[in-house]
């Protein structure tokens, strides 16, 4: 059932490279989840966000200080080894300090036809970000223009963003399905799925999506879903973790991180404004922030504790990509008011690799902790 | 056998007007309330120009020259440190940041007494960790009113209309804001003296670390971070600018007089980035071991430094709006200057690409006659650290000698000083410098 997803999620490169040559388009590098799909499609361009290998690699040593975020590293290492050498551009949204280290390091040693950084605000909370935002999103529009030599016009525009909303609104679809008591799927399931978004054409995605939803509503697992669990933190795609931790009795339900939700959350509203580039510069900057862009306000807050309740969390793994200064910053808060919640959590600090049998025992004492919880509670009763 | 020209010294005379103004901010600082003013918190690179319209009696905290000042003295550091790691702040954070909040945590002013807790936050943001230091450290208060002006625009050589626009529209809104949270009405005037002084004393550092281009060297880097640092702390006040002024001159003046910042000038290298604070004595150490002075660095020179390329291609101080005889009228002129003039400093353009960086330390290499590059590899700060190993490998290139140390501005625990000795050591013997023996020693 979810084949299709996990082929794409594991065969990413041929996929691309069987688009090249299905379609003769150009194929566009993503290295944060703040880029303007939408603009790319409307350009006929495919948009694909560059994964790490989860394979640890020394190339990236020369180019990166060792205090810099694996992921990152991990990512930069898959063009310097030529992993992506189909790449025809590659572009980035305004990120975090780590990321824009890699973008240009890849920029002076991996070159391509097209490379763009676009100054995305930090000031996400401002009222001044959209305009200042729109404008910028006018030139990369003008920039891509120049590069596949004619307009973009106002109707393809409209249709980059039909496109990248039925995205969106399908994979929402697939996460309410897992609020029920016994979730049609596994969150490694899940991860597939919303993973492998991010490397195809979205409308081979869609179409996938749209087959797979109505299977979904009488599945039935063939394990009890065990402890309900959330994902939240920065990046991943760590399919091995997501299964060890569901074999010890639990199921991530939802999460809270740059794969999931936080790509995808929140349509672009062309009825709200005239210019559909308008439009767009809205909804990025009133998705579900990354950290790095989260303040004065911690924004992300209601998020997470809106999906915390709607999904019925009972415990929370904190993950975090190793040095990642921006989610080192709100774990403390977000910790505290999970905690509040009562919703117990458990830190990881992730790496390139993942130490499965290492965190396989904080796992297993974690969820020993939460069931151990449950039973008082029902002797109690 | 081999014989070192030997250069006049002499203690610069305005060094105790620069440590009484130092102590003075942080006591202004602590005693605000008291006379009934107000105080308020935010990073160094914070438009500071822009509270000094509240009044006079508004005195600030800039947190990186805070946390350096708690990093030099080891002992208050550490107990900073890990009263921020115990309650979950990881060790990898910026170490000024934990020097701070640990500070808080303790209730510990680092010039006695306990912290003074601020009544707002007035802050910037172009590092990740800019408006995330203040969001926490609002929070560890119990919530003090904050501001923060997005200035990632991207560098200053794509500046835009619709870019600085976005900056000018986000300070009136903080004038409002700062306003209604203090409730106090804002002085424009106050403000145009304090973008005028502003502009002034950062052309004037400019300017000084340009009269470093001569040899000997007026000053060495370690004189310099007790120097720089008034800037830090209030480049917009009017005594730091006077202050600068003097100093210019006076620096000027040894320029004319050949006088040196040692008595032997071997070998001249500059750094790029924070130094390791607890450690500075790795600079007199190459000094008065191998004549090797460190001249500045890009973090000295460009951190509240404004500069310019002139006609002949060479990098001077910024001519200020009232050198160009620029009448500054109303608010909104002063902030599009404020803006405009804050989005030119050299340590804000290597945070969109490391190439600008590693162009301004050939830049730096070559005006200033430079025989090597020392980078640190700067634990504490992910921001200045953006791509270092970029910029060793672009100098290097270069055929610009360079080695690297590791360490961290803020958090002693990092910092190898054996092993660091050792390596720039070697560095010296790479650059042929030899070790200053009693028969090198001319008259």
């Amino acid at each position: 059932m979810f084949e299709p997803f996990r082929h794409w999620y594991e065969h990413r490169h041929e996929y691309a490279r069987e688009w090249k040559s299905r379609t003769s388009g150009k194929v566009v590098g993503c290295f944060c989840t703040y880029e303007p799909e939408e603009i790319l499609y409307a350009a006929e361009l495919l948009p694909l966000r560059v994964y790490g290998s989860h394979q640890p690699s020394s190339v990236t040593e020369p180019h990166v200080f060792g205090m810099y975020c694996p992921w990152t590293r991990d990512v930069l290492a898959q063009g310097l080894l030529g992993k992506y050498t189909y790449l025809n551009g590659i572009t980035i949204s305004q990120s975090c300090l780590h990321f824009r280290q890699c973008f240009t390091s890849w920029q002076k040693h991996v070159p391509c036809e097209f490379s763009y950084y676009l100054p995305m605000p930090h000031g996400i909370q401002s009222p001044h970000g959209r305009k200042f935002f729109t404008e910028e999103l006018k030139k990369f529009k003008q920039a891509l223009e120049k590069w596949v030599g004619r307009e973009i016009t106002t109707g393809e525009l409209h249709e980059g963003i039909e496109v990248m909303n039925e995205n969106r609104r399908l994979l929402t679809q697939l996460y309410e399905l897992r609020k029920a008591e016994d979730p049609p799927l596994t969150g490694q399931e899940a991860l597939w799925v919303v993973a492998s978004a991010q490397m195809t054409d979205k409308r081979d995605h869609n179409q996938a999506l749209k087959e797979l939803l109505p299977k979904l509503v009488d599945r039935k697992l063939d394990r009890e879903p065990g402890v309900r669990l959330m994902l939240i933190g920065s990046e991943n795609d760590d399919v091995e973790f997501m299964e060890m931790t569901e074999t010890l009795g639990a199921t991530f339900v939802v999460d809270e991180n740059c794969v999931g939700t936080r790509y995808f959350w929140g349509e672009v509203d062309s009825e709200r404004f005239e210019d559909p580039l308008e439009a767009i510069a809205a909804r990025y900057l009133e998705r579900p922030a990354c950290p790095a862009k989260d303040w004065p306000e911690l924004s992300r807050w209601p998020h997470i504790e809106r999906l915390a309740r709607d999904w019925r969390v009972q415990g929370a793994v904190l993950m975090q990509q190793k040095f990642c200064d921006p989610h080192e910053l709100d774990m403390f808060t977000v910790k505290k008011r999970l905690e509040e919640m009562g919703i117990r959590t458990l830190f990881l600090e992730f790496d390139v690799t993942t130490p499965v049998g290492q965190f396989r025992t904080r796992v297993e004492a974690f969820l020993e902790m939460l069931r151990s919880e449950d039973l008082f509670a029902e002797e109690l009763l | 056998m081999k014989t070192l020209t030997k250069y006049p010294i002499e203690p610069l005379s305005c060094w105790p007007k620069a440590k009484e103004l130092r102590a003075k901010y942080y006591q202004d600082y602590a005693t605000a309330r008291e006379r009934g003013g107000l105080r308020w918190t935010g990073g160094a690179w914070a438009f500071d120009a822009i509270p000094a319209g509240l009044g006079e009696d508004v005195h600030p905290l800039t947190g990186e020259p805070y946390g350096a000042s708690i990093a030099h003295d080891r002992k208050f550091s550490l107990e900073c440190m890990e009263a921020a790691e115990r309650v979950g702040f990881a060790r990898d954070l910026c170490s000024y940041m934990r020097n701070y909040w640990g500070s808080i945590l303790l209730n510990k002013y680092a010039f006695g007494g306990e912290f003074p807790k601020p009544d707002f936050i007035w802050q910037s943001h172009i590092c990740c960790s800019h408006a995330k230091w203040y969001q926490v450290a609002s929070q560890l208060e119990g919530g003090i009113p904050m501001y923060c002006v997005d200035v990632s625009v991207g560098p200053y050589e794509s500046l835009t209309e619709g870019k600085l626009e976005y900056l000018v529209a986000q300070m009136h809104d903080g004038i409002r804001w700062l306003e209604k949270t203090t409730g106090r009405t804002y002085d424009d005037e106050k403000l145009i003296d304090a973008v005028y002084n502003e502009c002034r004393s950062t052309s004037l550092w400019a300017e000084i670390c340009c009269l470093n281009k001569h040899t000997p060297a007026p000053l060495d880097e370690k004189t310099m971070y007790s120097l720089y640092v008034l800037a830090t702390l209030q480049k917009s006040s009017k005594a730091v600018a006077d202050f600068y002024e003097e100093l210019r001159d006076e620096v000027r003046d040894r320029v004319q007089r050949g006088i040196g910042s040692a008595e032997y000038e071997q070998c001249r290298i500059i750094t790029d980035t924070q130094p390791p604070w607890a450690f500075l004595d790795v600079f007199r150490y190459l000094q008065n071991t191998y004549g090797c002075v460190s001249i500045g660095s890009l973090y000295t020179f460009g951190l509240c430094g404004i500069f310019e390329v002139k006609e002949d291609d060479t990098w001077g101080p910024r001519t200020t709006p009232q050198q160009k005889g620029i009448q500054i009228k109303t608010r909104d002129e002063a902030l599009r200057i404020l803006a405009d003039w804050n989005l030119s400093r050299p340590e804000w353009q290597h945070f969109y690409s490391h190439e600008l960086k590693s162009a301004m330390l050939m830049r730096m290499v070559k005006e200033w006659k430079v025989d090597g590059v020392l980078l640190h590899y700067n634990r504490g700060c992910e921001g200045l650290s953006l791509g270092i190993a970029e910029n060793k490998l672009a100098l290097q290139k270069a055929g610009i000698p360079v080695t690297p140390f590791e360490g961290n501005m803020g958090d002693w625990r990092d910092f190898d000083r054996t092993r660091t000795l050792a390596r720039v050591e070697a560095f010296m013997e790479s650059l042929r410098v030899e070790r200053i023996e009693p028969s090198m020693q001319g008259a």
